[in-house]
């Protein structure tokens, strides 16, 4: 099966009119040693035939439907209205191109010009870009950015050991070919006055999470004028649902704030599509890489919006531009655009709120049971560390298997100090009768 | 103004969905960390609906009519693929469960895995880039990293043909590499003399694009990559135009190293206004161990009514993780389905049809546009947007006014190695009937250009707007329309 | 198109005015015509140091980014703070209020590989469509 609508008649007329005698004479020019290879394919398969495979895999998978989940580090299981998905395969939204031709692409323009406006206020920044691919990538950029800030001359970035493992990957991933130094987490236990006092003066820019990985929100007070002493960049990483309720970033100081945005509006899908946001400050907006979305008027005086500052990017400056960047994640920051606009102030903060509360209401619970404890050594907001009594991994066979819950994240995989805690996450979607259950699973398991 | 912006329909107290009251004894606020304002809209539900409807419905896109776009591949994107991205197990599964939960998933993304390979004639495939700028950075680090393991330091030069899409200059400098850029002959191939006079033992490798920006398949393709492997370098395929060659060539048949895929052009995963794309990488066996990890890996064979076992692997000498966690799946999901739907057969039949369908457009526009580069092409044409007797009209203006008849524009100013470039690229799907009325209206066109030139200059007259003043746009910038915030302005 | 005589100009479309030790450096009538409309002047700070030859900020209009080089070696002096709230200075009075940055050059040596007026207007001339 095939999408194409030509039938054997009109290809022949075609090729007439081409003046080919076979499709073949079209690929004369490949060489013929290699021309044509018989391709180990399966298929094909009729649509339904299709749909019927494919049901079978995802009957394979466990998912956040099927049971009570208490799984996040970096994607969450949060709570979506239908219209998102709805408005998002819109074919208008969904089938068309990037919004270099304004006059046909209002739509998708005006919608990433108020999803920069949501993220800004969100933020607290003055001006957001219209997408990186996920929370890493954007921390990446955001490196990158710092490096070119100082127009290549600091060498060194410091990374709270708190960020995600996977950011911090990406970042060594990325700065591979550029000669930077990381440090910071080269100590899983670093504070940030650790941190700090590893800052100086061929610093390009420290980075660190709130709520880190842990869960836990840090102390961000000062941070920035200590950073800034140093004539570096501090750049945030965030979690967007715990921005309806916390001060955000911008009003602490930072220069660069980025984040995963899966949680606003996107389904767990196994780790992507995801969106990567970034926001600066306004002074920094041609450092900033991706694409931005502009205000502009027509010769009536019409407003309308537009790609604009283009020659930052790869299409213009080509080997002098700071990132390659081109498709980002422009559906997907739709999506959280449309997700926004639907929780609305209120929306946002009391989701924020009921993380909040479930979360404490689970963690203190847990924290009653003989052989665990909660790491409460700092604010937290969905997420929480526990020691247990018990591998994590032991402790979650059983939960699956004994008890269909699937629990939380394994730190020892990337944090050999914390080996028998477990990053447990409770959102909105939890009831208190799930976290009953775990709780009463894990005083069963210990 | 076409629309209002959504804030402009806030009103206090509105809101756009209930949520539950907490079901669980209330935790006190942490007072110090709280925001006193959250600068969100206050909206009902209804009117988030119809603000997004209106906004989708000044977009042109695929679902409503065609767009030529050249090394965009805007095929049409079928619909089976966003139901099955949206199955349950596929959604609403999470990067870190336990990959025994998720035998599904793995499933599917070794078998993806394994046709990429096949398709593109590699020994190893990474499915991590998001898109694919980020599978050229991906490829040119694996590149380095090669390189560097041998201990062959000196190696830093990467060569790109002045045809080539401004990604790969842009990624050889994020990679700390220096470019250095090599003319085309007069049929649009890389200039051999040239090529062979910059390679050397500095040579990373030579980035390509073949089909190249031109449409064209570079004639000396065996001797351009028999010339850069000679000097130790390596050969960077980018993917882009592979819609022109599933089924007919497979890069890695041709000595290519490495080759990032586009999902979203050549196996119709939906551009959705910008992405989400995904850039998979096919890499030669030299370059295998040093693919982004993890990659999926048949841990066991199924055996006796035991299902196979998969599993996550990182190669031994992997480059690191280029992304948070594996990939965009969801894509993947939908680029499987679309594989599985048309197999072998339907594969090369679309290289065949999109084939044809571009000579035959170019085949009618050839008495009435400049082509420079005049031969057999692939899936895509370049053609001059000038005609010498009417200077005052650009290949922007033919663009613009094609808005008037419906038609998306083509891609336009690119290639930069042709003077006022429309690039086209009609893709499979498109009908005869279809290419008949673009191209009788590129001819129409032709001839306003020639006596009603104003027609084309202040075109669009039917867009949803006209053109907009982007000189004002990038001095006055406004990016966002909240006001900024007291502490900012404090600063 | 206007070429002052009491310039030199550099085949990077670069024009500079020499007074002693020091030099004001700008870019030629017929860049910023190529360019249209300038939009962004990205510029260097005081006290960084170029040898001749070295790109030291880029000129910018909606559709292309041109980098600027420094036609001799030097150190920057000052630049044209105008130019951040009014690039367009460099459309209306390329060689006037449209000047980018001043240095105290450090190696005049690369003065002698410069165009006089006449010469950079036969360049000029050449790379008309």
């Amino acid at each position: 099966m095939s999408y194409y609508p030509h039938t054997d008649t009109e290809r022949a007329e075609m090729l007439a009119a081409v003046g080919a005698k076979s499709i073949d004479e079209l690929f004369a020019d490949v060489p013929s040693r290699v021309r044509f290879p018989k391709l180990n394919l399966a298929g094909p398969l009729s649509e339904l035939e299709t749909l019927q495979e494919l049901r079978g895999l995802s009957d394979a998978n466990g998912h956040a439907q099927k049971r009570p989940f208490f799984l996040g580090a970096g994607a969450y299981n949060h709570f979506s209205p239908g219209l998102v998905n709805y408005l998002i395969q819109r074919g208008e939204f969904l089938t068309a191109y990037t919004p270099y031709q304004p006059e046909v692409s209002q739509g998708t323009l005006q919608t990433i010009f108020e999803y920069q406006s949501m993220i800004c206020a969100l933020t607290g920044m003055e001006a957001a870009n219209a997408s990186h691919y996920d929370g890493a990538t954007a921390l990446a950029e955001a490196v990158v950015m710092a490096y070119h800030h100082h127009r290549e001359k600091r060498k060194k970035v410091v990374l709270s050991p708190a960020i995600h493992p996977h950011y911090r990957a990406v970042v060594r991933t990325y700065m591979q070919g550029l000669g930077l130094t990381i440090v910071g987490d080269e100590d899983p236990r670093a504070s940030l006055d650790d941190l700090v006092r590893q800052v100086d003066a061929n610093t390009a820019l420290l980075a660190v999470q709130s709520p880190n990985f842990f869960g836990q929100i840090e102390p961000l007070d000062g941070l920035a004028a200590k950073v800034h002493a140093a004539g570096a960049l501090l750049a945030v990483a965030v979690d967007p649902v715990s921005l309806g309720l916390l001060k955000p970033p911008g009003q602490y100081g930072a220069d660069i704030v980025t984040g995963e945005g899966q949680p606003l509006g996107l389904p767990l899908s196994y780790g992507g599509p995801y969106l990567g946001f970034f926001a600066t400050r306004k002074e920094y907006v041609r450092k900033m890489a991706g694409r931005l979305v502009g205000e502009a008027h027509d010769k009536n005086g019409r407003r309308g919006f537009v790609l604009t500052l283009s020659t930052r990017e790869q299409h213009i400056k080509r080997d002098k531009a700071t990132s390659n960047i081109c498709t980002n994640q422009g559906l997907m920051a739709i999506a959280a655009t449309i997700h926004l606009a639907t929780l609305g102030k209120h929306g946002l903060r009391r989701v924020a709120e009921l993380c909040w509360h479930k979360s404490h209401y689970a963690a203190q619970a847990i924290a009653e049971i003989p052989g665990y404890s909660v790491d409460v050594s700092q604010p937290f907001f969905k997420e929480f560390m526990v020691k247990c009594p018990k591998p994590v991994a032991a402790l979650n066979d059983f939960l699956l298997n004994e008890r269909g819950l699937v629990g939380g994240y394994d730190l020892g995989r990337d944090y050999p100090h914390l080996a028998g805690h477990m990053l447990i996450a409770v959102t909105e979607m939890n009831t208190r009768a799930e976290i009953n259950d775990l709780v009463e699973a894990l005083r069963a398991a210990a | 103004m076409l629309e209002p912006l959504i804030y402009d329909y806030s009103r206090p107290g509105r809101q756009g969905i209930s949520l539950p009251e907490p079901d669980v004894p209330e935790t006190a606020l942490p007072a110090d960390l709280l925001r006193t304002d959250l600068d969100l809209p206050e909206v009902d539900q209804l009117t988030v609906i119809r603000h997004y409807t209106r906004l989708s419905q000044l977009n042109f896109s695929i679902d409503t009519r065609m767009y030529p776009l050249g090394s965009c591949t805007m095929k049409y994107n079928p619909r089976l693929n966003e139901d099955t991205a949206r199955l349950p197990g596929f959604a609403l599964s999470h990067p870190m469960q336990d990959p025994d939960t998720a035998q599904g998933n793995l499933e599917l993304m070794y078998q993806l895995q394994e046709w990429l390979k096949e398709i593109g004639g590699f020994a190893g495939v990474s499915l991590q880039p998001a898109a694919g700028a980020h599978g050229e950075l991906t490829g040119v680090l694996m590149m380095r990293a090669y390189h560097r393991d041998r201990g062959d330091l000196k190696r830093t030069k990467v060569l790109i043909p002045n045809s080539a899409h401004g990604t790969n200059p842009a990624t050889a400098s994020m990679a700390g590499l220096e470019v250095v850029e090599l003319p085309s002959d007069a049929r649009g191939n890389i200039d051999l003399a040239a090529l062979k006079a910059v390679c050397d033992d500095t040579v990373v490798g030579l980035m390509i694009t073949n089909p190249n920006t031109l449409g064209l398949f570079e004639e000396h393709i065996e001797e351009v990559v028999q010339t850069v492997h000679a000097c130790g370098g390596l050969i960077y395929g980018d993917g882009a135009n592979m819609n022109a060659i599933v089924g007919v060539v497979r890069p890695g048949d041709l000595g290519f190293d490495v080759l990032h895929y586009n999902l979203h052009k050549t196996f119709s995963t939906p551009h959705g206004g910008g992405g989400p794309g995904s850039g998979p990488v096919g890499v030669s066996a030299r370059l295998a161990d040093f693919l982004p990890g993890p990659v999926v890996g048949l841990l066991e064979p199924g055996q006796g009514g035991r299902p196979p076992h998969y599993g996550f692997v990182t190669p031994p000498k992997s480059i690191g993780r280029m992304k948070s966690f594996w990939g965009n799946f969801g894509m993947l999901v939908r680029a499987y389905t679309y594989m599985r739907v048309h197999g072998a057969s339907g594969l090369r039949g679309n290289s065949e049809n999109a084939v044809l369908n571009a000579n035959y457009l170019l085949s009618k526009l050839r008495a009435h546009y400049h082509i420079p580069y005049d031969r057999v092409c692939k899936h895509e044409f370049v053609m001059e947007g000038v005609w010498p007797e009417v200077p005052g009209v650009h290949a922007l203006d033919i663009s613009k006014r094609l808005m008037d008849y419906s038609f998306h524009p083509p891609t336009n100013y690119f290639p930069l190695i042709v003077h006022e470039a429309l690039m086209i690229e009609p893709t499979e799907t498109e009908s005869r009937e279809t290419l008949d009325v673009f191209a009788d209206v590129l001819i129409k066109i032709a001839e306003e250009a020639h006596t009603q030139p104003e027609l084309l200059q202040t075109a669009p007259h039917t867009a949803p707007i006209a053109r907009l003043d982007e000189v004002s746009a990038a001095k006055q910038l406004v990016l966002c329309c909240r006001p900024i915030p007291a502490w900012a302005e404090a600063r | 198109m206007n070429f002052p005589t009491d310039l030199k100009y550099a085949k990077s479309d670069e024009w500079i005015r020499v007074e002693g030790d020091t030099a004001t450096v700008g870019i030629s009538d017929f860049a910023q015509n190529e360019l249209s409309d300038v939009v962004y002047v990205d510029m260097p700070s005081v006290g960084d140091a170029f040898t001749a030859g070295q790109s030291f900020g880029s000129v910018e209009s909606v559709k292309a980014a041109s980098e600027i080089y420094l036609p001799v070696a030097g150190t920057v002096t000052a630049v044209n703070d105008a130019l951040a709230t009014k690039p367009e200075l460099i459309n209306q009075d390329p060689y006037g209020e449209g000047w980018i940055a001043k240095i105290k050059v450090t190696d005049a040596g690369a003065l002698a590989d410069l165009m006089a007026a006449a010469a950079y207007q036969a360049y000029c001339e050449e790379r008309k469509h």
